[in-house]
């Protein structure tokens, strides 16, 4: 870890200032993913802004009836508020099943999206024999012909097999929020959806914000109608990233879905949001076989790598699984 | 703006001030062993992934091996040095030292500052991943044993001691269920 | 009660401490952050080092540019092989020569992590950014990292730290030939790695002409004899103590290269100097479990009793040094046949070089026996139980002699009351809680006894309190406080009078905390010069002002004793539930119910036995370090990465014992630091065959393992037509879902790991 200069900023346009000013700075939030990666190499700032003093730490109603989260909101509170709890459970579970108590207490929303992948390749600091281009752009990937039992199905190039570890942002693809931010030209918004460029050739470049923008909160739009749910598998009960997880909200009416939302996690480079399957699913019959359908749909595109394969059954398995609790859940 | 590398610094632990002068890159964790002689937090993995070195920070748990000290500054920080009442026992380290809580000792300021930490979080109702219904309606979910292992996981006990571990947790909850053999 | 008027020396407890619960002496040193473990000593003038680690998997280093991180802030040295101080070459240790020791010596690399430069600045800052600088050039060579059979490079062990490397009896193939049943199957086990709690740490400095050294050290006394030799100093002139000590089970029994390398650095600098190693360092430096490729074959008659056992084990070691993992050693004492071999091969690779981990060869070999075990009694339509009750040895089966206590059906007995094994449908993958499939498992536990000699010196105070002082190790077993127990009754007085000081190398030889023989070996020791001072003091000897102290050495009584086949057994149980959608498996109880000779202290025994069953669970569904045949290291050298079960993956966990004396044995304390972690790894892995009928073989047993493997179609109704002797499930896999796209791509996996054989 390099020397480093640090402030704590006072106000957005201060922070938004300082990180136009210098392609080395970077935001600090929790620092939970950041200041390992300052350890391990994968970072190496000369300047950090602080955001802890920045006003957004907070949850507010919007206007018709989504949320407005603060950048800043760490990940406890937001899975802690009443109004997460009662219109975005999915979103609540979401952030629960991630890391340990005292990781979600310090661990803040914009630096949950902005997380690096646990890809071990990138995590050990890649060598001439194991690179990484996230480490080294155009060096290559070491886990397309390496290990990679949990990397990607979904949307890799060979020039990056990695995925996104967040739980969060898999909830956050289903319920259609939108990421704002700042920059030194004015503020600015994306979709959780587009907020993550596809891998392509340039893997290392992971989001659509414009140079030196400050992602400032989340607003989420009013929850969809129909109960959602969040479900995580990963290899040990508990404190382990996700090997696969689902985000679903589905709306039944007379055993028919209206509306469903799926989001798929540990899948891809992003977040995976499953529009093939909500269009299958949307106006059928709310059933198992309908479920297992619009989840081959979806599945169809999958390019699973040879010890990877698993994923694609046991995302088939969840879709089935949770829209069942989901239907059963609504006819109670 | 200044080009300092490092800052002088005042962490208020235990409710004493110490100022110092950091190099921006010190952790809080290693603030506190190396230049505070606060050793009882400790480091197992210094990447936030064995919990070794919970400490409180303004009463929530946190990792102090992410933490940069300069960045602690203003905060209340609580280290297991901090968690006794003098020569008395907190609750917790009395039920951990009374059900053999640990083995070698090493996770074990980290399991007793995560336990304060999680009695607070049920008191405030927080849910967890172990909780079958989330909404507030729903009402706080009972201190179960699943909930406590959930709540408890982001500490790693080599040893295996997890079960007595969680029946320190659940006796300083009051809420042991379990009968000690 | 009278009033008291006694001297205090007289007091005679009215109740023997041993066999009674007693808290940890330093229990309260443990909750109030009190303890200080290796890394936790201050000194005036500290200085850090950190240590720079091989980046190429073999080859030789061709330049280390030190001068530019020598210019670096704070920097005081680089160490490296061109100017590091010499160490003795021909180094002979506690456990026998061993190359892994010539830290900075030569410019081979013989693995991906072998140190090849040491920075010490005044900093840990400062030294970790300067050795991420320190630029080091290699030539490098082809490497090779991967454990298979059939490799040319293996040959078979000549020995192992459990005995000889092959033993055979009778004639294997006529038995197997002549078998009614016959069981082959090929078990797995991965590369495991120690992690205690505590990464490895050291300081060092020169004091009064005295080297100090402040180590995480299983055996501060043979770590200081090592050290002196390979520094070549005069043993009295090098010193270390590891007061307390984060975890070892078996990383902290040698010197390590923090070690070495904070006392040269020290020497260098004429400075203290302590290197701490991270987490990820501790994954290459510290030893490890090497993966093993086990295949065994029983053949039995129809009544199950055993004809042929033979268990041929590979396991890996590193080019610099040859640790076989004893995995075969385990049924010589466990199960005789007619024909009976035990087998191990070796295959130096390009990889670190592996060491004890808790139960070395037991872990391993017992999974994959007891797992062969419980195969067979589904073949025979035995139970489980019931099989290796026909199976009961007469004597060694390897050695022919005889037991010194056996008690491993009475643990059977005893677990299977408790456990409610009577009436257990035999039929794999016919019980259901929701999604949840359900099974139970049962597997033998065995772990050799055995003595080390030791010194202790016992002191009596005028005050009526008493010193212990014996050169063992309490690394979390509670060594200090059952000490502290023995010695209490041995002086006939209550244990809060009795002090006993541990880990400190003046005190005398004795044995590393390992091979569940420390407080066995300590204990005797301890025991013998607290009984000489009693019985001083009884025939009336004085007490001087500085105290009256006895020196007590076993090593007569340990070489005298009788030979006999001395071990302790458990029975292990447990419970799974599999989700066979997604593959997720949780342990919903185990129970072990052990013959372990006397428990010196119920409170912190049941508590060691628990944390051994632990590591069977850990084992058979989480652990794993997945090396990358690339570049030669590990793609998951961290606690995120290599997953060690968690609280949430940990149920209630039920240990009982029976009582299990052993008159020839004036302790009578069998060891119990292994024995938990033998066969729990079987008796999860059959519990989830029980529960889906498809036998997992390879370790661990993670999702995607069973989603590739499937599971035994499960039907509401009750199952009707499946008696006990149905035919053998085999292992071709029967999904219950229907077969996708998906499914089909994601056998591979196994085809690939099945190609290694």
């Amino acid at each position: 870890m390099r020397e480093f200069r640090y402030h704590r900023a006072a106000a957005t346009a201060d922070a938004v200032a300082l990180l136009a000013a210098d392609p080395e700075a970077r935001p600090l939030g929790g620092g939970t993913n950041l200041v390992d990666l300052m350890k391990t190499g994968a970072e190496r700032p000369a300047l950090l802004v602080d955001l802890r003093d920045l006003p957004l730490d907070r949850i507010e109603t919007t206007a018709d009836g989504g949320l407005r989260v603060g950048a800043t909101v760490t990940n406890s509170d937001l899975a802690a508020h009443p109004e997460v709890r009662r219109r975005y459970p999915m979103l609540t579970q979401a952030v629960l099943a991630g890391a340990s108590g005292q990781l979600r207490n310090m661990a803040t929303v914009g630096g949950n999206l902005l997380q690096r992948t646990r890809c071990g390749y990138f995590t050990a600091g890649a060598t001439e024999a194991a690179p990484c281009n996230k480490r080294a752009p155009g060096s290559g990937c070491a886990a397309v012909a390496g290990e990679h039992r949990n990397h990607a199905v979904l949307g890799a190039s060979a020039h990056c097999v990695a995925v996104h570890p967040s739980d969060m942002a898999v909830a956050l693809a289903a319920l259609d929020a939108v990421v704002t931010y700042e920059t030194a030209d004015g503020p600015g918004e994306l979709p959780l959806t587009a907020f993550y460029r596809p891998v392509g050739d340039t893997p290392h470049q992971e989001t659509a914000l414009p140079p030196g923008a400050l992602v400032t909160g989340v607003v989420l739009p009013p929850a969809p109608p129909g109960a959602s749910r969040y479900r995580k598998v990963r290899d040990r009960a508990s404190y382990a990233f996700a090997i696969g997880s689902l985000a679903a909200a589905l709306d039944v009416r007379d055993g028919v879905v209206r509306e469903a939302r799926l989001a798929f996690g540990a899948v891809a480079s992003h977040p995976w949001r499953a529009r093939r399957a909500e269009q299958a699913l949307t106006g059928g019959p709310a059933d198992a076989a309908a479920f297992a359908a619009a989840a081959d749909a979806e599945l169809a595109a999958a390019r699973p790598l040879p010890h990877n394969g698993y994923k694609l059954p046991l995302l088939r398995d969840l879709v089935v699984d949770v829209l069942t609790a989901l239907t059963e859940e609504a006819a109670a | 703006m200044t080009e300092a590398t490092s800052s002088v610094i005042t962490l208020h632990i235990n409710g004493t001030p110490h100022t110092l002068t950091v190099d921006h890159r010190t952790t809080l964790l290693d603030a506190l062993r190396e230049r505070l002689a606060l050793t009882g937090t400790k480091k197992g993995c210094d990447q936030g992934q064995c919990g070794a070195c919970t400490v409180l920070l303004d009463g929530r748990r946190a990792v102090a091996c992410l933490q940069l000290a300069v960045a602690a500054e203003g905060r209340a920080i609580t280290t297991i040095e901090g968690v006794a009442d003098g020569d008395r026992l907190h609750p917790v380290q009395q039920a951990f030292l009374e059900l053999d809580g640990y083995q070698c000792g090493y996770c074990t300021p980290g399991q007793i500052c995560s336990a304060l930490a999680v009695l607070d979080e049920h008191a405030a109702g927080w849910p967890s991943a172990a909780t079958a219904d989330v909404r507030p309606e729903a009402g706080p979910p009972a201190l179960t044993d699943a909930e406590i292992r959930e709540r408890m996981s982001g500490n790693l006990c080599r040893c295996g001691a997890y079960p007595t571990i969680v029946r320190a947790v659940a006796r300083a909850a009051g809420a042991e269920s379990e009968v000690v053999a | 009660m009278t009033t008291a008027t006694t001297a205090p020396a007289a007091t005679t407890p009215a109740t023997p401490s041993v066999g009674a619960s007693h808290l940890r002496v330093e229990g309260r040193d443990k909750v109030t952050g009190a303890a200080r473990y290796a890394a936790d000593h201050p000194a005036d003038g500290l200085a850090h080092g950190w240590i720079v680690l091989s980046t190429v998997a073999r080859g030789r280093i061709r330049s280390v540019d030190d001068a530019p991180v020598r210019a670096m802030p704070g920097v005081l040295t680089v160490l490296h092989h061109g100017n590091a101080p010499r160490l003795k070459e021909d180094f002979a240790g506690t456990f026998g020569p061993d190359a892994t020791t010539r830290i900075l010596q030569h410019d081979r690399v013989p693995h991906a992590g072998w140190p090849v430069a040491c920075v010490v600045a005044e900093t840990p800052e400062q030294a970790r950014e300067a050795a991420e600088a320190l630029v080091v050039t290699y030539d490098t060579e082809p490497h090779d990292v991967t454990l298979r059979p059939g490799h040319p490079g293996s040959h078979p062990a000549e020995t192992t730290a459990m005995g000889p490397g092959r033993t055979e009896k009778g004639d294997v193939e006529a038995e197997l030939a002549a078998s009614d049943i016959v069981v082959d199957a090929w078990y797995t086990t991965p590369e495991e790695h120690h992690n205690p709690m505590e990464p490895h740490a050291a300081m060092a400095r020169w004091e009064d002409g005295r080297l100090e050294v402040v180590d995480s050290t299983q055996g501060a006394y043979a770590t200081a004899r090592d050290l002196a030799q390979l520094l070549g100093l005069d043993p009295a002139d090098v010193r270390v103590r590891s007061e307390h000590v984060g975890g070892g089970f078996g990383s902290k029994a040698q010197a390590r290269p923090h070690l070495v390398l904070a006392a040269m650095a020290a020497t260098v600098l004429g400075r203290p100097v302590r290197i701490a190693l991270t987490r990820r360092q501790t994954f290459s430096l510290i030893g490890h479990r090497s993966a093993t490729v086990q295949r065994v074959r029983l053949g039995a008659g129809a009544d199950g009793r055993l004809r042929a056992l033979d268990h041929a084990a590979l396991s890996a070691t590193s080019t610099v040094h040859e640790f076989v993992e004893p995995s075969a050693a385990y049924a010589r004492s466990m199960y005789d046949a007619s024909g009976h071999r035990t087998v191990h091969r070796v295959l130096p690779l390009d990889v670190p070089t592996p060491t004890f981990m808790r139960a070395p060869g037991e872990a391993p070999g017992s999974f994959a026996v007891e797992c062969a075990l419980d195969e067979l009694a589904e073949r025979c339509g035995l139970d489980p139980i019931v099989l290796r009750a026909r199976n009961e040895p007469a004597a060694g089966p390897v050695s022919g002699l005889p037991f010194a206590g056996h008690r491993l059906a009475d643990c059977f007995t005893e677990g299977a009351r408790r456990f409610g094994w009577a009436g257990r449908d035999p039929r794999p993958g016919v019980r259901r809680d929701g999604r949840w499939l359900l099974g139970t498992g049962t597997a033998a536990s065995s772990f050799f006894t055995g003595a080390f000699p030791a010194t202790a010196t016992a002191t009596a105070h005028a005050d009526g309190a008493f010193t212990v002082r014996i050169a063992a190790a309490d690394i979390g077993t509670g060594a200090r406080t059952a000490l502290t127990q023995l010695a209490a009754d041995a002086l006939d007085v209550a244990p809060d009078r009795v002090r006993v000081l541990i880990a400190d190398s003046d005190f005398g030889d004795a044995w590393v905390a390992g091979g569940s023989m420390g407080t066995r070996s300590w204990g005797w020791a301890v025991r013998l010069a607290a009984r000489d001072l009693r019985d001083r003091l009884a025939s009336g000897a004085g007490i001087p002002p500085e105290g009256l102290t006895v020196r007590a050495n076993t090593e007569e009584a340990v070489r005298s004793l009788a030979a006999y086949e001395r071990h302790a057994y458990g029975a292990q149980f447990a419970e799974v539930a599999v989700d066979p959608g997604t593959g997720e498996i949780r342990v919903r109880r185990m129970l072990g119910v052990f013959a372990a000779g006397r428990i010196v202290n119920p409170l912190t025994a049941r508590n060691q036995l628990t944390g051994g069953m632990v590591w069977g669970l850990s084992m058979a569904l989480h652990e794993e370090a997945v090396r990358d045949t690339a570049s030669g290291g590990l793609v998951n050298a961290d606690l995120a990465g290599y997953h060690v079960a968690a609280h949430a993956d940990v149920p209630a966990i039920e240990v009982a014992w029976l009582d299990d004396p052993d008159p020839d044995d004036p302790v009578g304390i069998k060891g119990i630091g292994e024995i938990g972690t033998v066969g729990s790894a079987a008796a999860v892995a059959n519990a989830v065959w029980h529960a889906t009928g498809v036998r997992h073989r390879d370790l661990p047993i993670r999702p995607d393992r069973v989603l590739a493997g499937g599971a035994a179609p499960v039907t509401a109704a009750p199952v009707t037509a499946a008696p006990v002797t149905a035919a053998p499930v085999t292992a071709a896999p029967v999904t219950a879902a229907p077969v996708t796209a998906a499914s089909v791509t994601a056998a591979p996996v196994e085809q690939d790991r099945a190609g290694h054989r």
